[in-house]
């Protein structure tokens, strides 16, 4: 069953919504005990990475997370600052990240811009891929909703699954063994999302 | 490139779906549900939802019915209407709506926003103002539907909203509503120069034509739209409708040609 933690931070019911439309079981974890019934966890995440970092903390799901992820490789996907998390620190805030891709959090560089509004970047962009499977279907010049001033800056190369750009070039998902992260909102993608969310569903744990 | 965002907005009154001409005579056009899915399949770029009853009529917002929409709609989704405190804001977040539209209240209490903004996050707190042009050609701030004059000129509400901060600014045109004889450009210009959050523009939209040569003047815009969407033809038959493919094409070369 796809676990979605519920730490407070987050549009739960539109992902609930998709997978109940793709005929797959899911459930809302709330405490520690529910994440070992989890084959697969989603991490969503809304607002700033202090405020979700500090309420993930207070929730005390933070260690049977790293457990599952870290250790049984549990298959998991962090959603806009639900990836932005999983980054070492972030630029917008003092609180440490989980850590689980080495990386940091920078705000866009809006230097030479001329239109305005400069941030937060919002609206639809197109997506460049490596050729993962997470991204079998997925339309790539019509890529995906964003809503955010701040990106994971991925410290190595080999993490970064697909880019984007707004001003100058970032990583908008990530990847490292069972770990997936995605800037964008696939939650409110039309297909594109619903596909991603699909091919999420069908990644092995590892 | 980040494109132009192309949306939709629908009017709500008594569970179903009207469309107003200047404001006034709410003429019903369907069920909202049917709507959201046929946006759905159209897969427009976000959906709007102005209940225009809820802050004159009612003292809540129809959550049953907000929560019917959110859980069809497959896109970013505004609810706007009746919105008066940080309890209803949040309420209508958790039912899984993106961003709350505000408008009468903040210009009684403008630090509402800020209430609002540090429970469900700045981005998702949108402000809504209704302007029409008065005899000598000002423009002015109206609220409840257009009924009641704002005393507080458009530019000094713009200047406290670009010093408060909010996640977007949706200007309507009452003059042009419904009226399908395009955008006041005018208008757009003259906020777009004041406020530097992103703006959406409703109010009068003709044609596909008529949105893109908004997103063309502005290259980063919201381009919203009523009447067109839900209207086909010189008789203003009802028929829900979206940016056709040529068009959506149009939109993807602007975000490739401009220049950030």
């Amino acid at each position: 069953m796809i676990g979605i933690v519920d730490y407070g931070s987050g549009n739960i019911q539109a992902i609930l919504n998709i997978y109940k439309r793709l005929k797959l079981e899911t459930f809302i974890i709330m405490e520690p005990q529910d994440i070992s019934m989890a084959t697969k966890l989603i991490l969503p995440g809304v607002g700033a990475f202090d405020e979700a970092m500090g309420k993930l903390n207070k929730s005390g799901l933070r260690d049977s997370l790293d457990e599952a992820v870290l250790q049984n490789g549990v298959p998991v996907m962090g959603i806009c600052v639900g990836m932005q998390i999983m980054a070492d620190s972030s630029e917008e805030g003092a609180l440490k990240g989980l850590g689980w891709i080495s990386g940091s959090v920078e705000r866009f560089d809006t230097t030479g811009m001329n239109i305005v509004p400069k941030l937060p970047h919002m609206g639809w962009n197109d997506i460049s891929t490596s050729e993962h499977p997470i991204f079998d279907g997925v339309d790539k010049k019509i890529g995906f909703y964003f809503l955010h001033s701040y990106f994971f800056k991925a410290d190595k190369k080999d993490h970064v699954i697909a880019t984007s750009i707004y001003n100058h070039k970032f990583d908008c998902a990530i990847n490292k063994k069972n770990i997936f992260g995605f800037q964008f909102h696939p939650e409110k993608s039309h297909s594109n999302g619903i596909r991603l969310f699909k091919n999420f569903s069908e990644m092995l744990q590892c | 490139m980040l494109r132009s965002r192309v949306i939709p907005c629908l009017l709500l009154h008594n569970k179903g779906l009207v469309k107003t001409v200047k404001f006034k005579d709410p003429k019903y056009v369907g069920d909202p549900i049917n709507a959201v899915k046929i946006f759905n399949e159209k897969e427009a770029d976000e959906l709007m939802f102005l209940d225009i009853g809820a802050s004159t009529a009612r003292t809540e917002p129809d959550y049953a019915l907000i929560k019917k929409i959110a859980n069809e709609c497959r896109m970013p989704l505004c609810y706007g209407g009746g919105v008066k405190s940080v309890e209803q804001a949040q309420k209508i977040i958790k039912l899984g709506v993106e961003k709350v539209a505000l408008s009468s209240v903040v210009f009684d209490r403008p630090e509402i926003i800020n209430e609002i903004a540090s429970v469900i996050g700045r981005q998702s707190v949108v402000v809504v103002i209704d302007i029409k042009k008065n005899i000598f050609g000002k423009y002015e701030i109206y609220k409840h539907n257009g009924k009641i004059k704002v005393k507080q000129g458009l530019d000094k509400t713009l200047s406290i909203l670009e010093e408060i901060g909010i996640g977007e600014l949706v200007v309507n045109s009452i003059d042009n509503d419904g009226e399908m004889k395009g955008y006041d450009i005018h208008l757009a210009d003259h906020v777009r120069n004041l406020v530097s959050c992103p703006l959406t523009i409703l109010g009068g939209a003709s044609s596909q034509e008529n949105i893109l040569n908004l997103i063309d003047r502005f290259k980063v815009i919201g381009a919203a739209a009523g009447s067109l969407f839900v209207f086909k033809g010189v008789y203003r038959a009802v028929l829900i409708n979206y940016l056709d493919k040529d068009y959506r094409e149009k939109t993807f070369k602007i975000a490739c040609e401009k220049k950030n």
